[in-house]
């Protein structure tokens, strides 16, 4: 008994009822849409928020890129392409300006994204107020109410306990200047690039059943007080080892013969094109 | 020459995949699916329950995909669940007209039409049996055949009879309240989005659907002490009901209409609860509320379980856990629990990179302190 596999994988009634809940999301920029979350061939946990989007949204024409934390050629990102390409048979690139879909873990890419293409983050906890209030009933009040002093308190005390606020990856966000959001456990680095976006940005919450947006040129603003200005993750005076980028978001190593530290691109498509850039440069295109 | 992306990633996966299947095949053994459909029940009905897909054929290749594994088993037919189109709603089913194969009643020892056994293992000690080892097939056949001829033969279907619920007994004695039909459709917690607080129908479908282990857990907990519900079993029956389902496009609602698309075996529990009430006269009374547990197959720890978790879910003024229906619901699917449970085995470098910078900015912010 063989079966045939239906285009996108889903039933067309799944899709639409995900499309519905994503077009809500992108109405009411970082408000939180529970909807029915299928379960899909990938773990509860490993995407599946994202790759529901995805699925939902894909069609034939379109060209997707997958990256895990900032990795196209990481197991999970392999698996979830693997999934998409098999039930529809769209084109897959790593190259950031050639996607039309972007699902990723945990990273922006590096190359700025246009108002042709949509990226799809992934998401374990939507809910910003979570590490404040364990109910999701009273989390749901307190968005509605617009009460984010626990959200503003949470920083207050990191500044009175260490000096300074110590958020690191999912520093919550204000978006359109009403909803607080959880961006994602992205880093710091990448909360600027949310803001004034080109790209439709939707994000995926498969076990939480939570769809939500970010518009493109919506207002995206870091949770931050005056005195202690929102702080992205130095990397001053470090250099990718390969392509020698800067300002970029790095991955740390430890050389295993100098024992030393080193730094490279944590986006490897952008690595890989600055260097392939470099050599054409050098020694003009190669046929 | 450019440089070109390194593969590892999808090579690793080619390899790991590869290595998962000689594990499987390498001993030169194959197990039929019709074999674990027949002989692993009990597990093809939890696979079943925990997935809210009743096909025991399915279930079986399920488990035998997933080398017995509950979690991978479960998780594999749910998915199977996602690409299919839902294009009916059953008619509702009246557990009365069960074809009862077990019912028993801890709270009366004479209910109407009497406890009926069953095959249970309640009773059988929990020796392993060796002889199991040697198992034959013409050993098991003679059995079957002494075991047949001793049955007492049923000439006419009038001698099959209906058994009543030992509540409504209980209801007729003015025990219990009669309530008024809830006859409002359902939320369908697999095609709708659901929000706290929740209808009890769709608190009905996640404990049904919740995993074996954890329902018990849960109900545990509340009866040994994180919980206020001391119930008594009113009623476990297990058999077989019938499922029909009404086509939307006609317009008749006669049951004659109907279509019996087959049947399906179901574990259904009632736990009498007392509880203190006020009567008309604002004097506290004690009152009989009903716990209900139901599942696919034959699960009887877990419906008994989830009647338990049912009634305390009914009253969220308990401060116990097992009464906050958040904490009890959320928590008790297996493919969310696993899930998340094990995505941390995936690389968590970026995060964990911004994390470092966190704490290295601290550290140095105190060491700039201690020096001033």
């Amino acid at each position: 008994m063989k079966l045939t596999k239906h285009f996108a994988y889903f039933d067309e009634g799944a899709k639409k009822e995900i499309r519905r809940a994503t077009l809500k999301a992108v109405a009411i920029p970082g408000y939180q849409v529970p909807f029915a979350s299928r379960e899909v061939p990938i773990g509860r946990g490993w995407g599946t928020g994202g790759l529901q989007i995805t699925l939902s949204l894909i069609g034939k024409k379109d060209v997707l890129k997958v990256i895990d934390q900032g990795s196209d050629e990481s197991v999970n990102a392999v698996s979830i392409k693997k999934l998409v390409q098999s039930t529809t048979g769209v084109g897959c690139t790593d190259q950031t300006s050639a996607a039309t879909i972007i699902q990723s873990r945990h990273r922006i890419p590096e190359v700025p994204l246009t108002k042709e293409q949509v990226i799809v983050l992934q998401v374990p906890e939507p809910e910003p107020l979570r590490s404040i209030e364990k109910s999701e009933h009273k989390t749901k009040t307190l968005h509605a109410e617009e009460d984010y002093s626990g959200a503003w308190l949470q920083l207050f005390e990191q500044i009175m306990m260490f000096g300074r606020t110590t958020t690191n990856a999912n520093h919550p966000v204000i978006v359109n200047d009403r909803y607080v959001m959880a961006p994602s456990p992205i880093p710091r680095f990448d909360n600027e690039k949310l803001h004034q976006s080109e790209a439709l940005i939707l994000l995926g919450a498969g076990r939480e059943k939570k769809i939500y947006a970010v518009p493109p040129y919506t207002s995206v603003r870091s949770l931050a007080f005056d005195d202690y200005a929102f702080l992205v993750e130095n990397f001053k005076g470090k250099t990718c080892r390969l392509c020698g980028a800067e300002d970029v978001f790095l991955d740390e190593l430890v050389n295993e013969t100098t024992k030393e530290t080193e730094y490279q691109c944590n986006d490897t498509s952008y690595c890989l094109e600055r260097l392939n850039n470099e050599t054409t440069e050098e020694v003009g295109e190669y046929v | 020459m450019a440089y070109v992306a390194v593969k590892g990633g999808t090579k690793a996966i080619e390899a790991s995949l590869n290595l998962l299947n000689y594990e499987r095949i390498k001993a030169g053994k194959i197990i039929e699916v019709e074999t674990i459909m027949t002989t692993m029940r009990s597990l093809v009905d939890q696979v079943m329950s925990e997935s809210s897909l009743y096909s025991p054929f399915l279930a079986a290749l399920a488990i035998k995909q997933a080398e017995g594994s509950m979690e991978e088993a479960v998780f594999l037919l749910r998915a199977h669940r996602s690409t299919m189109p839902r294009l009916y709603h059953s008619e509702v089913i009246d557990t009365k007209d069960m074809f009862m194969e077990r019912r028993i009643s801890a709270s009366f020892k004479d209910i109407p039409g009497g406890q009926v056994l069953g095959a249970t293992t309640d009773y059988k000690h929990r020796l392993l049996d060796f002889d199991l080892v040697d198992e034959s097939f013409i050993e098991n056949e003679k059995w079957l055949n002494t075991f047949k001829e001793a049955l007492p033969v049923i000439e006419n279907e009038k001698q099959l009879i209906h058994y009543p619920k030992v509540v409504s007994y209980l209801r007729a004695e003015g025990l219990f309240p009669t309530y008024e039909l809830n006859n409002k459709n359902p939320i369908d917690i697999t095609k709708e989005n659901i929000q706290f607080p929740i209808e009890r129908s769709a608190r009905l479908q996640i404990l049904t659907r919740g995993q074996t282990g954890a329902v018990t857990s849960l109900g545990y907990a509340s009866l040994r002490g994180y919980g206020a519900i001391h119930p008594t079993v009113g009623e476990v029956r297990y058999g077989k009901v019938p499922i029909h389902v009404h086509v939307p496009t006609e317009t008749s609602t006669d049951i004659e209409d109907q279509y019996y698309i087959g049947e399906i075996n179901l574990t259904e529990v009632e736990s009498f609860v007392p509880i203190t009430a006020k009567d008309k006269d604002g004097v506290d009374e004690l009152q009989f509320e009903i716990g209900y547990g139901a599942c696919f197959g034959k699960n009887e720890t877990k419906a008994i379980a989830m009647s338990i978790l049912d009634q305390c879910l009914e009253h969220p003024e308990v401060a116990f856990p097992t009464h906050d229906e958040e904490y009890v619901l959320l928590h008790i699917d297996t493919v969310e629990s696993t899930g998340f449970i094990s995505h941390l085995k995936l690389p968590h470098y970026v995060t964990f990179q911004s994390k470092l910078d966190a704490i290295r900015n601290v550290k140095k912010e105190k060491a700039s302190d201690e020096a001033n």
